[in-house]
C-alpha cells in the first residue's frame, strides 16, 4: 500500500511522469513551473533517463517531436508565454500524430503578464493555438492528487490515440503542497509497442516516414479526415467530468481546475445558507463534456460559469446549454484568484434575479 | 563473361524521382550521402530529418527512416531522436534559409552541445523553394526577389559565414566546406560527408558539412553558367576548406 506524502504540485507531476514510464524530458525554465523542470534534472538521471534543458521552448517542443517520433515516452512542461512558443511544434506533432505529454502551468497574460495563477490559456489549449485543424487531449486537474493521476492518464491516452495530450494546470496547482499517493512505477516492458510506425531504424523492414505534410491537397485532406475520425473517437470515449450535489440543485456552478476547488467551497457555503446549488466540473476540456453538461442543466434555474480569465470556457458552456438556460459568467483575470465570498455574492445576485 | 556493375544506384536511395531542377546540386549531394550510408553499413540504423525548402522531400528520397522538421528546427528534432536512441545515426539535411535564418538558434545550440548528430548544410545563397528570395548567405550586390536592388550591407547586413561561426564552438568535432563542381571536388565532398558521419558514429560530437550549391532556377542562369557563377563568386565569399577536424586520419 503506497503511503501519502506531502508534495508540491509541480514536483508531483514530474514524479508521476517518471512513474508512468517517461524517461525523457526537454524543457526551458519559466515560473511558476520551474520546480518541475528542476525536479526532472535531478530525478531523471537516477532512473537512467535523459534530461536536457533546451535553448528555448521552440527547441524543446521540436526535441519532443524528435523523441516522440522514435516511440519513446517524452514530456515537456512550461507556462503560458512558453506554451505560446510551443504552438508551432504542437501543430506539427498533432499533424505527425506523435504521442507525448505537455504540461502548461498557466499564469496571467497576455504578453509577459505575471507569475500568478490564471486560466486564460483555455482557448489556446482547447481550440488549437497552432495552425490547422487539430486537437490536443486536454486534462484539467483540480488537486495535486488528481494531477498525478491525470499525468498517468495523459501518457496512456497519448499512446492509445497517437495524439499529444496536455495537462492544463495553473500556478496555484503547481505551487501548492498536498498529500498524494503515487502509483507504482510502470514496468517499462509493458509500455505500448510503437515499433510498427516509429522511427527506430529500418533494419529488416521498409523505412518508416513520419510527417505532418503532403503537398497534394487531396492527400492532405485525407490526412485531415483521418485526424477528425480519431478526434470523434476520442470524443465518444474519453469525456471525463465530475459533479457535486447537482441532483436537487436549482443553480449550477461550472468551473475547472483550481477554480472548481474554490467553487466547491462556494457550494458548501451557499447550501448552509439554504441556496440549492451544485457544481459541474469538466475534467477533459477537450473533449468537452457537452452532452453531460446539457443534461446536468435540465430543470435548473440558472448557470454561473466562473473562471480565472475574462471568459473562455464559458463559450463551451453556452454551446453545451444551447440557449436552453441563461449562462452567467464571473471571472477575475491577470492572476487574481476569485474568493469563495465574491463568487457567493455573484451567485446571490442570480438567485435574487430568478426568484 | 558476365558484365560487372561498377556503378549502380546506392541502396540507401529510394526509387523516387528527384524533384530538383536540372543542374541543381541537391541531387548530387543526396547521392553522396546515400553512398556513404551504404559504405558505412548504417542504412538500418539511420534516422534522417529533412528541412523545409526544396529538399523537403529528401525524407522520401532516402531509404531510411525519415521525417520533416518545421522550418529551421531540424537540429532540435534530431536532438530529440538522438537522445531517445543514442545508438542510432541521426542526420539533418538543411538549406541556408532553413539553417542560417529561421533556424539559427537551433543549429548553434545543437552544435555547441556537441550533439552527436550530423548536418549536411546546402548553401546556395538563396531561398529556392519559395522562389528566389534573399537568404542570410546572399552575396552583397546579388539581386533576389526581396533584394531587387542588390543586397546592400547597410540595408540587409552582410552574408553570414555559417562554418566560420560554428567553428568557434567547442562541441563541433568535424566541420568542412566543400563544393561539387568538379569530379575532384565531388570525391572530396564525399570524404567530408563520410568523416562527418564517422565523427558521429565514434560519439565525438557535432559534425557538419557545408556544401556550396547551385540554384540555376532562381539565379536565372543555365546549369553551366550557374556552376561558373558558383566557382567565381560563391567560393570567393565562402572559401572551401576544413575548419575543424577532431576525427583525425581515417584508415
Ligand atoms: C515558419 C515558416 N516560414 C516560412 C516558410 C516558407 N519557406 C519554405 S522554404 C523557405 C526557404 C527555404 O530556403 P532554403 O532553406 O535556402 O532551401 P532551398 O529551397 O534553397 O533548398 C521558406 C522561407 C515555412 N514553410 N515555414
Ligand atoms: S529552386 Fe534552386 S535549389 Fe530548388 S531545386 Fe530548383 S535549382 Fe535546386
Amino acid at each position: 500500500m503506497a503511503e501519502k506524502v506531502m508534495v508540491k504540485g509541480n514536483e508531483a507531476m514530474a514524479e508521476a511522469a517518471i512513474r508512468a514510464g517517461c524517461r525523457l524530458y526537454f524543457g526551458y525554465p519559466i515560473t511558476p513551473q520551474s520546480e518541475l523542470t528542476e525536479y526532472m534534472a535531478r530525478r531523471l538521471p537516477e532512473v537512467k533517463g535523459t534530461f536536457l534543458q533546451s535553448e528555448s521552448e521552440v527547441a524543446a517542443v521540436n526535441m519532443i517531436y524528435g523523441a516522440a517520433s522514435t516511440g519513446t515516452r517524452v514530456m515537456t512542461s512550461t507556462s503560458s508565454p512558453g506554451f505560446s512558443l510551443m504552438q508551432e511544434g504542437i501543430s506539427y506533432i498533432a499533424g505527425a500524430e506523435l504521442p507525448c505529454v505537455f504540461i502548461n502551468v498557466v499564469r496571467g497574460g497576455p504578453g509577459l503578464g505575471d507569475i500568478q495563477p490564471a486560466q486564460s490559456d483555455y482557448f489556446q489549449a482547447t481550440k488549437g493555438g497552432g495552425h490547422g485543424d487539430y486537437n490536443l487531449i486536454v486534462l484539467a486537474p483540480s488537486s495535486v492528487q488528481e494531477a498525478v493521476d491525470l499525468v498517468q492518464l495523459a501518457f496512456d491516452l497519448a499512446d492509445k490515440y497517437r495524439n499529444p495530450a496536455l495537462i492544463l494546470a495553473d500556478g496555484m496547482l503547481g505551487q501548492m503542497m498536498e498529500p498524494v499517493e503515487f502509483p507504482d512505477f510502470r514496468d517499462l516492458n509493458t509500455l505500448p509497442d510503437h515499433s510498427s510506425w516509429a522511427m527506430q531504424g529500418c533494419e529488416g523492414r521498409e523505412p518508416h516516414k513520419i510527417t505532418s505534410f503532403d503537398i497534394d491537397p487531396i492527400n492532405l485532406e485525407k490526412m485531415n479526415i483521418g485526424y477528425q475520425k480519431k478526434y470523434r473517437e476520442i470524443e465518444a470515449n474519453e469525456v471525463r467530468y465530475d459533479t457535486e450535489m447537482i441532483d436537487d440543485a436549482e443553480y449550477l456552478l461550472v468551473g475547472y481546475g483550481t477554480m472548481a476547488r474554490i467553487l466547491g467551497s462556494v457550494v458548501k457555503k451557499a447550501r448552509s445558507e439554504g441556496i440549492k446549488v451544485g457544481l459541474f466540473r469538466p475534467i477533459t476540456l477537450w473533449p468537452f463534456p457537452y452532452k453531460e453538461l446539457e443534461s446536468a442543466v435540465s430543470g435548473k434555474k440558472a448557470v454561473l460559469t466562473v473562471e480565472m480569465s475574462t471568459g473562455q470556457m464559458v463559450e463551451d458552456v453556452k454551446l453545451a446549454v444551447n440557449g436552453k438556460i441563461k449562462v452567467d459568467f464571473y471571472g477575475r483575470t491577470g492572476g487574481v484568484v476569485p474568493t469563495p465570498e465574491e463568487v457567493l455574492r455573484e451567485l446571490k445576485k442570480i438567485v435574487e434575479r430568478s426568484e | 563473361m558476365a558484365a560487372k556493375a561498377i556503378f549502380e544506384r546506392p541502396k540507401s536511395l529510394s526509387d523516387k524521382e528527384f524533384t530538383y531542377c536540372p543542374g541543381c546540386h541537391h541531387g548530387i549531394v543526396h547521392r553522396l550521402i546515400a553512398e556513404v550510408i551504404d559504405e558505412l553499413g548504417i542504412q538500418g540504423k539511420t534516422l534522417m530529418v529533412a528541412p523545409v525548402g526544396c529538399s523537403v522531400f529528401a525524407y522520401t528520397f532516402f531509404d531510411v527512416d525519415g521525417t520533416v522538421a518545421a522550418h529551421g528546427r531540424a537540429p532540435a528534432v534530431a536532438t530529440g531522436m538522438k537522445r531517445a536512441m543514442p545508438d542510432r545515426v541521426v542526420f539533418t539535411y538543411q538549406g541556408d534559409g532553413d539553417l542560417a535564418a529561421i533556424g539559427t538558434a537551433e543549429i548553434i545550440h545543437a552544435a555547441n552541445r556537441g550533439e552527436r548528430i550530423t548536418t549536411i548544410f546546402i548553401n546556395n545563397a538563396i531561398y529556392g523553394m519559395t522562389g528566389g528570395q534573399m537568404a542570410p548567405t546572399t552575396l552583397l550586390g546579388m539581386k533576389t526577389t526581396t533584394s531587387p536592388y542588390g543586397r546592400e550591407a547597410d540595408r540587409e547586413g552582410y552574408p553570414i559565414h555559417v562554418s566560420e561561426v560554428l567553428k568557434e564552438l567547442s562541441g563541433v568535432v568535424y566541420l568542412e566546406r566543400v563544393a561539387v563542381s568538379s569530379p575532384a571536388e565531388v570525391r572530396k565532398a564525399k570524404q567530408a560527408i563520410k568523416k562527418a558521419f564517422i565523427a558521429q558514429i565514434k560519439g565525438l560530437g557535432f559534425s557538419l558539412v557545408e556544401v556550396l550549391s547551385t540554384c540555376p532556377t532562381n539565379w536565372g542562369l543555365d546549369p553551366i553558367e550557374a556552376m561558373k557563377w558558383l566557382n567565381e563568386n560563391l567560393k570567393k565569399e565562402y572559401p572551401l576548406g576544413v575548419f575543424v577536424d577532431k576525427v583525425g586520419e581515417l584508415k
